[in-house]
């Protein structure tokens, strides 16, 4: 049988969807309270998952823990199988934090609060899923899942483009998923009539090169990329974010993302490791591309939100640099390992500083009702607290060292420069020019002369320090102290490359 | 078998012939007639038409029964039912249509 | 004591969290708290110097204190944390725990009723502590990440009157141009770990230990230069970004913009001395480097710098402005001392240098302070009306143009001279030059500030107050004691410092001092040269200056178009500015290119392709396969239509069309049974 707790993390949120449902939709702040106390029994379980986590213990693909095998469809080959490891314990925790801080956040909105609150909560299910998922049936139909209550998130709540972006976003993933779905298939007839993710990483039917195990390669990665973003696939990031509410753009920058480099991660590593290893030079190209190009092209930015949008694209670079740097068969193990790890602790770190960036850019919207950087000015004086938390925070996104993206960066380049000085030394070009839009936003915005406009702006109130002092908290604790964490990627690292016996 | 004039004095034939132009005749009163009065009384000749026929088979046709002259009764009683249906029906047009013109009345047309 | 080492960062951190979350509460609105943690913290540096140097320790741990925790698992091994004590970290501890405290006294006058007086403390605070970590660090990470940190204050220190734009202009600038440098020192740092397996640097499996492994040779540019030089290299970027040295120096005068009491520490004594630090305590990585690449780009990059930023000095009229040149000047000196294996001279200098140069701050903070002016043309007749400044800051003017026997500047310069001679003649000479420039602009501040008569009567002067008084007397008298631990003829200090290189490199240090026929002591000859440099330049700026015997003016037609030059700063800062904004246009392009060649004609393009696909595909569907079920439909009624015709409601009608079907039928009846019919007509025919 298997334990219940995946399940009940997973479904949990569903379940209170549910239970949404019966309150009626005038009493709003029941709706609210009872949102934010449901979403905070995942994020118990998380931590308990966190603290409970054996790094001793199976990896996948050699097993997993708190695994649940249940025969779902046995003349499919589909099994309701979940598991965890220490690749996605601390992605589920930063999903079930992310969500309920994204919750906490949203009280303040006054259009639709139900379906709202509904559609994130209908979203978290679908993140979690993704995580947990170790059937490939399984872990498709929660991707899926994923994006319908995003693309509402978008189209109902969102910005004056919004039923464009939305739609974007949608369309954009769904056509990556669909070649995603031909690759699973491929997967399921090659690899013994089964989608159990254990047993397909145990056959790896695809071993020796061939057309049909490139082409199945590129449609999972594909798939797994225009998540991510990389870049060419990345256009539709900064339309979603933008457009989004505040607390949407939060979960899509923070979880949504990450699906794309978790799926690199738990599927093209253990899976294909011979395809990748082939393309190995040429993701990392492509993510050198999105780390430098990220950075100029969020230089140009005027709309606060977009150059956000454009550093998550140069951040999730190291994130993708790093497990292509990671694939390369050839390259010494010491190298592969800190440029895998480098590319979780990224990947959690992005999660945590850029959701936090997300928060504050609505902060600041909500109360001069613009994104525009040549609008602002001067707030440092008014809003000491906010500014407080915005020079942190873009500290912490520029790589300053105390934080969890300076371990981040380092470990990726690292690793990089063992298997490639050239790598390492342009991407840290990209290091400097990110430095210096950060430093140029949060001139724009914190410093110079006050803008009379804002005379009396008020200050960040508890809502938003509740949400944002938590992530703040977390970057600089990881940052200083990072052992906790990075013993959970170290271990999920050296099991991904097989490593691990 | 052979239905010859065998104890009779006149063929059957002769009795069919009448019967032939009784239908005939019928017939043709039944379509070209305007009236339905007129058409009702067609029917009638239709049927007694019919009848001589049967009669006459009947008594020709050494059969055990008299099957013919039953079934002529059966048809006499059908002939007045259907007389006095016809009739109630043509009253019920008059009553509407004022007349009972049979080329006029096309309500049943599709 | 030597155990709680660590404690000296931590304690200023502790400070830095109270004051940021209480502050003006605090007694001293936060000041006493930030001047409290950094007493205590220089305490504890002043009884480990004594304990080291007087009481044995040194002996004890042999040179080297040194603990190590692991910090973070990497594939099998762990990157550790850890800190260290030895006789550079305490010469460091004490400079900057000194200087650290007499400029927090100095601001609680300075700073006084400034609106955010507390977090000035706090910022104040966290760079003391970013900067001991720096030094008591063991651990070239913990070096980069204390290295970043110090960045990070000092941009929030620069631009702590950020509503000023020139301010906070000058803080991203600050932050930006280092950060240049910072990317140099990180990729050094990741050779050296990749090379030789640790981040520690020192111990079995430390660096230092590992330095003879890092062989082989590699490509940059069109040459070949061996890749333990590379690592030097790397490092030295640091080293450049941090201590102003050509060509990233164009930072250090803009940072000018913040408070003198931060110009003071930071961009005087403390943080740009912290890439020399940084050289030095890589030291042997620039030794091992048998080609000496490394140590001859470092030599001639000071070299360059210190005269560089000297005559841009000359050409400067914003008081501080020409010290924040002289600073950028002397760590050239110090930069180039330690390329020409002058160890413990640069070491020495660093401390001299600190002292007065935060001294000559701290005055020229009390004379901005007093008459409310940063321009020495609006000032003048000083003397007589702030004495104390003028003599402090005459004392340490004399220390910085290296007057021997009475100041410590001219023993330390003495060294580096010394050593410079025997090494690197061309050097030396650049390194005499150096000092004849500095002498004459330096008085030329002087004369012109304080002497002669005053030329802006508006301005009403006043001595500043005893809080900023007491600082100065001590930095000015330790510009003058301080000196005396390494004078050539009993070199303390040398003889303390060496042994940190540890067995091996003092060893390469000492031949390498010994094949260019350096010997340790006073030279006459030496001493004569560098005297004499500085007493020309002060006399040159006499007699234009102080006794106008010499007109410059006369000179102007002639030297004009240099001067101009010269006091544009050769036109680097528009050089970086062209850059930087050829930069923006880059992004700018970029960004245009993904907007629109990307995002709208590629992804927008797909989408109307699809859009055109699906115009073309629906006309298909709405026309030809649902034209073929609308016909079916339209024959179905075509039918009807054709077969309603026969209901007439005409009743005789129907008769008729019976009639006909039953003669029809009776035809075929007859035609099919056709032998029947014969026999029935032959019945009838009897």
């Amino acid at each position: 049988m298997g334990n219940w707790v995946l399940p009940a993390i997973t479904f949990l949120p569903l379940a209170a969807a549910v239970i949404l449902m019966f309150i009626p939709k005038e009493r709003v702040g029941a709706i609210r309270m009872l949102s934010i106390v449901l979403s905070l029994i995942p994020l118990g379980i998380s931590i308990w998952l966190w603290a409970a986590c054996s790094h001793a213990g199976a990896q996948f693909p050699n097993g997993a823990q708190f695994g649940i095998d249940i025969p779902w469809i046995p003349a499919l080959g589909v099994g309701f199988t979940m598991g965890v490891d220490s690749l996605s314990i601390p992605l589920i925790f930063l999903t079930t934090l992310l969500t309920t801080l994204c919750l906490i956040y949203s009280t303040i909105i006054e259009v639709r609060p139900k379906e709202y609150f509904w559609m994130f909560l209908l979203l978290e299910t679908g993140m979690v899923g993704v995580f947990t998922s170790l059937d490939f049936i399984l872990f498709f139909v929660f991707w899926e899942l994923s994006l319908v209550p995003m693309y509402f998130l978008i189209g109902i709540w969102g910005g004056p483009r919004r039923e464009y972006a939305a739609i974007k976003f949608f369309l954009y993933t769904m056509i990556g998923s669909m070649g995603m779905l031909l690759a699973i298939l491929a997967l399921y007839f090659n690899g013994g009539h089964t989608f159990n993710m254990l047993a397909l990483a145990k056959a790896q039917p695809f071993a020796s090169a061939s057309l049909a195990g490139a082409l199945v390669f590129w449609g999972l990665f594909v798939g797994f990329a225009i998540k991510v973003p990389m870049w060419p696939f990345h256009t539709w990031l900064p339309d979603a974010h933008v457009e989004a509410p505040t607390a949407g753009s939060v979960i899509l920058a923070g979880v949504l993302l990450k699906m794309g480099s978790y799926g690199f991660m738990r599927v093209l590593m253990p899976m294909m490791p011979q395809q990748f290893t082939a393309y190995w030079k040429f993701i990392a190209a492509l993510a050198l591309i999105a780390i430098i190009y990220g950075a100029f092209v969020a230089m140009a930015q005027t709309d606060l939100k977009k150059l956000i949008a454009y550093s998550s694209v140069g951040h999730m670079g190291f994130v993708t640099l790093g497990c292509a740097m990671a694939a390369n068969l050839k390259a010494p193990e010491v190298s592969r390992v800190m440029a895998l790890n480098g590319a979780q602790m990224q990947a959690f770190s992005h999660g945590l500083i850029t959701s936090a960036l997300f928060f504050l850019v609505g902060v600041v919207y909500e109360r001069a009702h613009t994104r525009d950087l040549a609008a602002f000015g001067g707030l440092g004086a008014r809003v000491p607290v906010y500014a407080g938390m915005l020079a942190f925070c873009s500290f912490a996104s520029l790589g300053l060292p105390g934080m969890t993206g300076f371990i981040a960066e380092l470990s990726v380049l690292t690793g990089t420069y063992g298997i490639s000085p050239l790598f390492a030394g342009l991407a840290l070009i990209g290091i400097v020019v990110t430095a210096a839009y950060m430093l140029w936003m949060i001139q724009r915005v914190l410093f110079g002369k006050l803008n009379p406009k804002y005379e009396k702006m008020p200050d960040a109130d508890a809502r938003e320090i509740i949400s944002i002092a938590p992530l703040m908290a977390l970057m600089l604790f990881f940052g200083i102290i990072p052992g906790p964490i990075m013993n959970f990627f170290n271990t999920a690292s050296k099991a991904m490359l097989g490593l691990l016996k | 078998m052979a239905i010859h004039s065998v104890g009779y004095a006149i063929p059957v034939t002769w009795f069919l012939t009448v019967g032939a132009m009784l239908f005939c005749i019928g017939l043709f009163g039944m379509m070209v007639r305007r009236s339905a009065i007129g058409m009702l009384l067609s029917i009638e000749l239709l049927l007694n038409a019919a009848n001589i026929n049967l009669v006459a088979f009947g008594s020709y046709l050494k059969i055990p029964v008299i099957a013919g002259q039953i079934f002529t009764v059966f048809v006499i009683t059908l002939a007045a039912a259907e007389a006095a249906v016809g009739l109630a029906i043509v009253i019920n047009i008059y009553r509407n249509e004022q007349h009972i013109d049979a080329d006029k009345i096309s309500a049943m047309k599709l | 004591m030597i155990e709680y080492a660590w404690l000296i960062p931590v304690l200023p951190v502790i400070a830095f969290a109270l004051i940021i979350a209480f502050g003006r509460k605090l007694h001293g609105e936060g000041a006493s708290v930030a001047i409290g943690g950094m007493l205590a913290s220089l305490v504890i540096s002043f009884t480990i110097a004594a304990q080291w140097f007087l009481g044995g320790a040194s002996k004890l741990h042999d040179g080297l204190y040194s603990v190590v925790i692991p910090w973070m698992p990497v594939a099998g091994k762990t990157i550790d944390m850890g800190f260290s004590v030895d006789a550079l970290t305490i010469v460091m501890l004490i400079v900057v725990t000194v200087v650290a405290s007499m400029i927090m006294i100095y601001s609680i006058g300075y700073m006084h009723g400034d609106k955010r007086y507390p977090r000035y403390f706090a910022y104040l605070s966290l760079f003391s502590a970013a900067m001991l970590a720096l030094v008591v660090a063991n651990n070239i990470l913990l070096m980069f990440m204390s290295w970043e940190l110090v960045g990070l204050t000092s941009y929030l220190l620069i631009g702590f009157w950020f509503e000023k734009p020139s301010a906070m202009r000058a803080c991203k600038k600050a932050f930006l141009v280092t950060r240049v440098g910072d990317v140099g020192f990180l990729a050094g740092m990741i050779l050296l770990y990749l090379q030789t397996g640790s981040m520690n640097l020192f111990g079995e499996a430390g660096v230092f230990e590992h330095l003879n492994e890092i062989q082989g040779f590699v490509h940059v540019g069109p040459w070949m230069i061996p890749l333990i030089a590379l690592a030097g290299l790397l490092l030295f970027c640091g080293a450049v970004g941090k201590s102003a040295q050509f060509p990233l120096h164009v930072w250090l005068p803009d940072a000018m913009e913040g408070p003198t009491p931060v110009s003071a520490l930071i961009h005087a004594a403390t943080m740009v001395a912290a890439g020399v630090y940084l050289i030095a305590r890589m030291y042997p990585v620039f030794l091992a480097d048998t080609s000496h690449i490394a140590l001859n780009v470092v030599a001639y990059t000071g070299a360059f710098t210190a005269l560089f930023a000297a005559s841009i000095g000359i050409a400067q009229n914003d008081i501080k402005r020409i010290l924040a040149y002289s600073t950028v000047s002397q760590l050239g000196y110090m930069v180039m001392a330690l390329g020409v294996f002058g160890y413990a001279a640069a070491m020495f200098h660093l401390m001299t240098h600190a002292f007065f140069k935060a001294q000559l701050f701290l005055g020229s903070g009390s004379v901005i302070h007093g008459t409310g002016t940063q321009d020495i043309r609006e000032m003048g007749g000083l003397r007589k009306k702030m004495p104390w400044t003028y003599w402090t800051f005459l004392i340490s003017t004399l220390s910085l143009c290296g007057i021997p026997f009475v100041t410590a500047g001219g023993w330390s310069k003495e060294e580096i001279l010394t050593v410079a001679f025997f090494t690197n003649k061309p050097v030396f000479i650049a390194a005499v030059i150096g000092a004849f420039t500095t002498a004459f602009y330096m008085f030329r501040l002087v004369y012109k500030t304080f002497h002669g008569e005053p030329r802006n009567h508006e301005i009403h002067v006043h001595e500043s107050p005893k809080v900023m008084l007491v600082p100065m007397v001590v930095l000015a008298t330790l510009a003058v004691v301080a000196g005396y631990v390494g004078t050539p003829f009993a070199n303390g200090f040398e003889h303390n410092l060496a042994p940190v290189l540890g067995e091996h490199y003092e060893k390469a240090l000492k031949t390498a001092l010994e094949s260019s026929g350096f010997h340790a002591g006073f030279h006459w000859n030496i001493f004569w040269i560098g005297t004499l440099a500085a007493l020309s330049g002060i006399g040159l700026a006499t007699i234009i200056w102080l006794k106008p015997i010499l007109k410059i003016e006369k000179l102007e037609p002639a030297f004009g178009w240099l001067a101009k030059i010269v006091e544009n700063k050769y036109y680097i800062d528009e050089i970086y500015q062209a850059t930087i904004i050829r930069a923006l246009m880059l992004a700018a392009a970029m960004y245009w290119f993904d907007k629109w060649v990307i995002d709208y004609c590629i992804v927008n393009g797909v989408g109307y392709l699809s859009l055109i696909l699906a115009q073309i595909w629906g006309w298909f569907d709405n026309n030809i396969i649902d034209g073929l079920v609308n016909l079916s439909g339209w024959m179905t009624g075509f039918g009807g239509r054709v077969l309603r015709q026969f209901q007439t409601g005409v009743s005789q009608q129907y008769i008729f069309l019976m009639v006909v079907a039953l003669v029809l039928m009776s035809i075929v009846f007859l035609v099919g049974h056709l032998s029947e019919v014969k026999w029935v007509i032959g019945f009838f025919q009897q």
